[in-house]
């Protein structure tokens, strides 16, 4: 099982989905350099985020923890501890703060970029 | 005629605790800063808190009593003058003359002089030995007097010879009281009250002799206190006396000056606090009152000192008269008397309940149709902050039910709930319940209202009318406290943290992915026990991996920029020049920015996380662990050079600095942990302020516990004396083991043990003599954390698997972070931040497949 995040130029394959920690993100570079951050549930979930945290601007997203509120995953910056809507990029705890988002899905075949 | 000055001057004399209430008053009301105020202040220190100051030899430092607010001076544009008392007032000329000779001109002239203790004109009262307990100085002198002693004695069992008394007994000196009058505590308690008193502070190894007077004191060859005779003809011996028969009001500067005095002294002011030179006040024990009273407690010195401000200011308010309550805590004894405790008013009647093998005696005093006029408790003065509001009113229970202790009481006990919205709960600050119950928390109170933050007796009373934090558990996912969890890990073995969620997790949270608040938590309680539940200790593995905060992860500290830094261990801050030298060459062959931390080591910042491995195998190599600098975990034992060089050390503080930080290295708690040692009382280690500190002694350590730096700074308080090599760590041990089984959440050991009911006393009573029977278990838990003990990045470097998450890609596991750049600064990098703001465009780096 391959992990596979879409962007501009199609289905860009990440990692074996075993290379990934449930509860944990990791971090990937998009082929502009930009960064997504990608991560994974306990119950099998995936979510993809910008990796980059829009209140220090540091590339860091990836590296915070992965919790739930009222069943909603989201991530809190390593940094200052915001937390993100993994599924709509919104800050919980800052309104007007979002990041963008990214489809992501598990493949049983790497698949190249479309 | 001294210039009238553009912005009106106030002269306060005295800055005492009511001379420093009154500033804060002004302050409050704005008047700091339309008023010039000058402070002549006789002694050598800005206002302290008199009424604790006893505890000065429980551990306070004169600096822990002060009342004066840091920067609260300069912050005011106030003037003070330490240590140059007022000699003399011209109330022509409106100024007064310092004992410097200085000539202060006043428009306002305010008089805090406070009192002085009065010394029964016996022979003998001026030998040395003799002395009075009222500042500072006074316990400094008796303290450095008594060490040279063998036996002391107070003279007066009212309230303050009963705290001397106390103080002398702590010193080591046995100590016995002489009291006039027939029973200790004249003026507070009644007859009852007095012997239940008596029989309690006979049980603590004191003697007392009531009834009797003292005639002389009795001096050697030397000239010195040896002993006294007393008014039954009987001789004591004795090195050291302690008058402490009364106090007189401080009224002669006044007298001079020709304000009007009372016949048996204190200068006379009318309710709103003017002597008979309306440009002139008198507040606090200097102060005869409009009633007839001088008064020798703090509160009604408070309401003086605002009411003196209000009218400077033009407005109203009248000090008529205070209420005389008082509840102590003597030599550990319970006693507070309240209203007409006497029961002087015609036709009352006593409600009386005593026992006097466990010391308690209670007396309300009622009149005839029920309403409660006042009070005396004695060893059980719990009721004191619900009944003093009462007074005046029919309570809603018959008093019998009210002087019952809690078990025998027939109906529900009486609640603070049931207290009227007028009833004043904080006499020290005059706050009701009203202006309480607007608050949700102790600390908001003591914010908003001041409540509590005077003697501290209405504290519980507070509490019990807050709303209970509704809900005290750790977060939205669990019910429970971290010390809860911990028992439930501890007791259920339970090693994963899904296990504990899906078992002992709110409803809602069951099967889900918890979240970031209880993930660490419980990560670092399964890595406290696992020793002793058999699972395993190291934090990055299996399910431990997605516990932890990015700093545990991986193993080091995240910076802004999203690097990281590196801090190697270096016990005691101890280092070889060899070692030293590898750190450097680390640090130049990464470029890496070095900086010497505030914890005696060196750290290395700015690494890439694929760095790190690398980073860590040349240290490994070189002998050095990890530091922890990234865990809730030991951080730094910090030590002084200590007797091996040091012309002033009594003890090696380098070799136990050593031996504690490799002792307790790799422990997770609640918060980080620090320690130091000191290798004499001058205390260059700064040991006074850590989780747990060591100072040397002539025959051993004294430990130290609960410090704490940082923003909220305490000093750490003596759990315990001369202890030997072993004992000390014995008593760490156990220190440490109850902490991380009882403390919440982030909860450094500074503000656990100022939560953990029953204080040092209690700590004391766990960890030095076992009252809870956990000292065995306790021990045992740390042995199996030292035996565990492995160094996380030796074994990380060990295997493969472990090493694989250190990439900035999971895509591209070669490529660098490309928004991690530097810039020069001083010889070093920094970050360069303006690639992070998107101030400076990154330039796009080719993507990998
Ligand atoms: C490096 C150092 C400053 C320095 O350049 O000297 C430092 C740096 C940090 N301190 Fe500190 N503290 C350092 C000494 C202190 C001290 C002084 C001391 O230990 O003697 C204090 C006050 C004393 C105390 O702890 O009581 C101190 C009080 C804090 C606090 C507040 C803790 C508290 O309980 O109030 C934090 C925040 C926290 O831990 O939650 C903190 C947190 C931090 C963190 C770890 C912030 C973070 O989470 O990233 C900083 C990162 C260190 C790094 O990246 O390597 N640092 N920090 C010092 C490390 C000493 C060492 O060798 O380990
Ligand atoms: C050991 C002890 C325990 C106590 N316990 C309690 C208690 O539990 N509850 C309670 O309510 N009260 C208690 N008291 C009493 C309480 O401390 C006093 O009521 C309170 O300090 C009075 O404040 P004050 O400002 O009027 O006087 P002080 O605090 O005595 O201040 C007067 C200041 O004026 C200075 N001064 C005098 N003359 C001059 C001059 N000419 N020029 C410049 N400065 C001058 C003095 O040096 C002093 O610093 C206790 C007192 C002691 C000593
Ligand atoms: S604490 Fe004492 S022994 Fe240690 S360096 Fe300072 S003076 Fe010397
Ligand atoms: S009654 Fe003294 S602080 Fe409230």
């Amino acid at each position: 099982m391959t992990v596979e995040l879409q962007v501009d130029e199609g289905w860009l394959t990440v990692c074996e989905l075993s290379d990934m920690i449930p509860g944990r993100g990791v971090a990937v570079l998009l082929p502009d350099g930009s960064q997504a951050a990608v991560f994974l549930g306990r119950s099998g979930w995936t979510y993809a985020i910008d990796n980059r945290d829009p209140f220090t601007g540091a590339a860091v997203l990836s590296r915070g923890l992965v919790g739930c509120v009222e069943g909603k995953p989201f991530v809190a910056s390593p940094l200052l501890k915001q937390r993100f809507d993994l599924a709509t990029g919104r800050c919980l705890d800052e309104e007007e703060v979002s990041v963008r988002t990214y489809p992501v899905r598990t493949a049983v075949t790497s698949a190249a970029v479309a | 005629m001294a210039a009238s000055t553009p912005t009106p001057a106030i002269v306060l004399i005295g800055h005492g605790m009511v001379g420093q209430h009154y500033l804060e008053a002004l302050a409050e009301r704005g008047a700091a800063a339309t008023h010039r105020i000058t402070v002549l202040c006789e002694e050598p220190r800005p206002a302290y808190d008199r009424v604790h100051l006893t505890s000065y030899f429980s551990g306070s430092s004169p600096e822990d009593l002060s009342l004066t607010p840091a920067g609260f001076m300069e912050q005011h544009g106030i003037e003070l003058h330490l240590g140059d008392p007022a000699e003399s007032i011209d109330r022509e000329a409106r100024t007064v003359t310092s004992r410097s000779g200085r000539v202060f001109p006043y428009d306002v002239l305010v008089l805090a002089t406070g009192s002085y203790p009065f010394v029964p004109p016996v022979p003998g009262k001026d030998a040395p030995g003799c002395f009075v307990y009222r500042t500072v100085e006074d316990l400094l002198a008796i303290e450095e007097y008594a060490a040279a002693c063998t036996s002391g004695a107070v003279v007066g069992g009212g309230l303050l010879g009963l705290e001397a008394a106390g103080a002398l007994q702590g010193l080591g000196l046995p100590t016995r009281i002489v009291e006039f009058a027939p029973r200790l505590m004249p003026v507070q308690v009644d007859e009852g009250g007095g012997a239940a008193l008596l029989r309690t502070i006979e049980r603590m190894g004191l003697t007392v002799h009531t009834g009797v007077g003292t005639q002389e004191i009795l001096t050697g060859e030397d000239g010195r206190v040896s002993g006294m005779l007393l008014s039954d003809g009987s001789t004591v011996d004795t090195g050291l006396v302690v008058f402490s028969a009364g106090v007189r009001p401080r009224d002669q500067l006044a007298r001079d000056a020709g304000l009007t005095v009372g016949e048996r002294g204190g200068i006379a002011v009318d309710s709103r606090c003017r002597t008979s030179d309306p440009r002139v006040y008198a507040v606090g024990e200097c102060a005869l009152a409009a009633d007839g009273r001088v008064y020798g407690l703090v509160a009604p010195g408070y309401e003086m000192a605002e009411t003196a401000a209000e009218d400077l200011l033009g407005r109203e308010k009248e000090f008529t008269g205070a209420d005389l309550s008082t509840k102590l805590k003597l030599l550990g004894v319970d006693v507070a008397s309240f209203g007409d405790a006497h029961g002087t008013t015609e036709d009352s009647l006593d409600v009386v309940y005593s026992d006097s093998r466990s010391g308690v005696y209670k007396k309300l005093v009622v009149s005839p149709d029920g309403v409660l006029l006042g009070g005396v408790l004695v060893g059980d003065a719990d009721a004191y902050g619900l009944l003093r509001p009462l007074t005046g009113s029919v309570p809603p229970v018959s008093p019998d039910q009210l002087v019952l202790p809690a078990g025998l009481s027939p109906a529900a006990q009486l609640g603070p709930s049931s207290l009227p919205d007028t009833a004043v709960i904080c006499s020290c600050h005059n706050v009701t319940k009203k202006a309480i119950t607007a608050c949700t928390t102790l600390p908001e109170v003591k914010k908003c209202t001041k409540a509590g933050t005077g003697c501290g007796g209405c504290v519980k009373v507070i509490e019990q009318l807050l709303p209970a934090p509704a809900d005290k558990g750790l977060c939205g996912c669990f019910p429970f406290t971290r010390a809860e969890l911990y028992e439930i890990v501890r007791t259920r073995r339970l090693t994963s943290y899904q296990q504990l969620l899906d078992g002992h997790g709110r409803e809602a949270a069951r099967g889900g992915d918890g979240c970031e608040v209880c993930k660490p938590a419980v990560g670092s309680i399964i890595a406290s026990l696992a020793p002793t539940l058999g699972a395993s200790g190291y934090v990055l593995d299996g399910e431990q991996a997605s516990l932890q905060d990015t700093n545990d992860h991986f193993l080091a500290n995240l910076q802004r920029n999203g690097s990281y830094s590196v801090v190697p261990r270096i016990p005691g801050g101890e280092i070889t020049p060899d070692k030293l030298i590898v750190i450097g060459e680390v640090a130049r062959d990464f470029g890496l920015y070095t900086k010497i931390t505030g914890g005696q080591r060196i750290d290395l910042f700015g690494a890439s996380v694929d760095q790190l491995p690398r980073i860590w195998a040349r240290l490994v190599d070189a002998g050095f662990e990890s530091g922890h600098a990234y865990g809730k975990a030991l951080r730094t034992v910090k030590s002084c050079v200590g007797q091996t060089w040091c012309r002033y050390g009594v003890q090696d503080s380098v070799r136990m600095a050593i031996e504690l930080e490799l002792r307790y290295r790799g422990l997770r708690a609640p918060h980080k942990l620090k320690s130091a040692v000191s290798g004499c009382t001058r205390e260059c280690a700064e040991a006074q302020s850590k989780d747990f500190g060591v100072i040397a002694t002539a025959n051993g350590w004294n430990l130290y516990v609960g410090g704490n730096g940082g923003a909220a700074p305490r000093h750490a308080d003596l759990l315990a004396q001369d202890l030997s090599d072993a004992e000390l760590v014995r008593l760490i041990d156990r220190f440490l083991m109850f902490y991380i089984r009882t403390a919440d959440r982030l909860e450094r050991t500074s503000t656990w043990l100022d939560r953990l009911e029953g204080g040092l006393d209690h700590l004391r009573d766990v960890v030095v003599h076992d009252s809870l029977g956990l000292c065995e278990e306790l021990e045992s838990l740390m042995a199996d954390h030292v035996a565990n003990y492995r160094d996380e990045w030796a074994e990380t470097l060990e295997d493969p698997e472990r090493l694989r998450r250190f990439v900035s890609f999971v895509n591209a596991p070669g490529a660098p972070d490309p928004t991690v750049r530097f810039v020069p600064e001083r010889d070093q990098v920094k970050p360069d931040l303006a690639i992070l703001t998107g101030r400076q465009p990154l330039e796009a780096v080719g993507g990998t497949r």
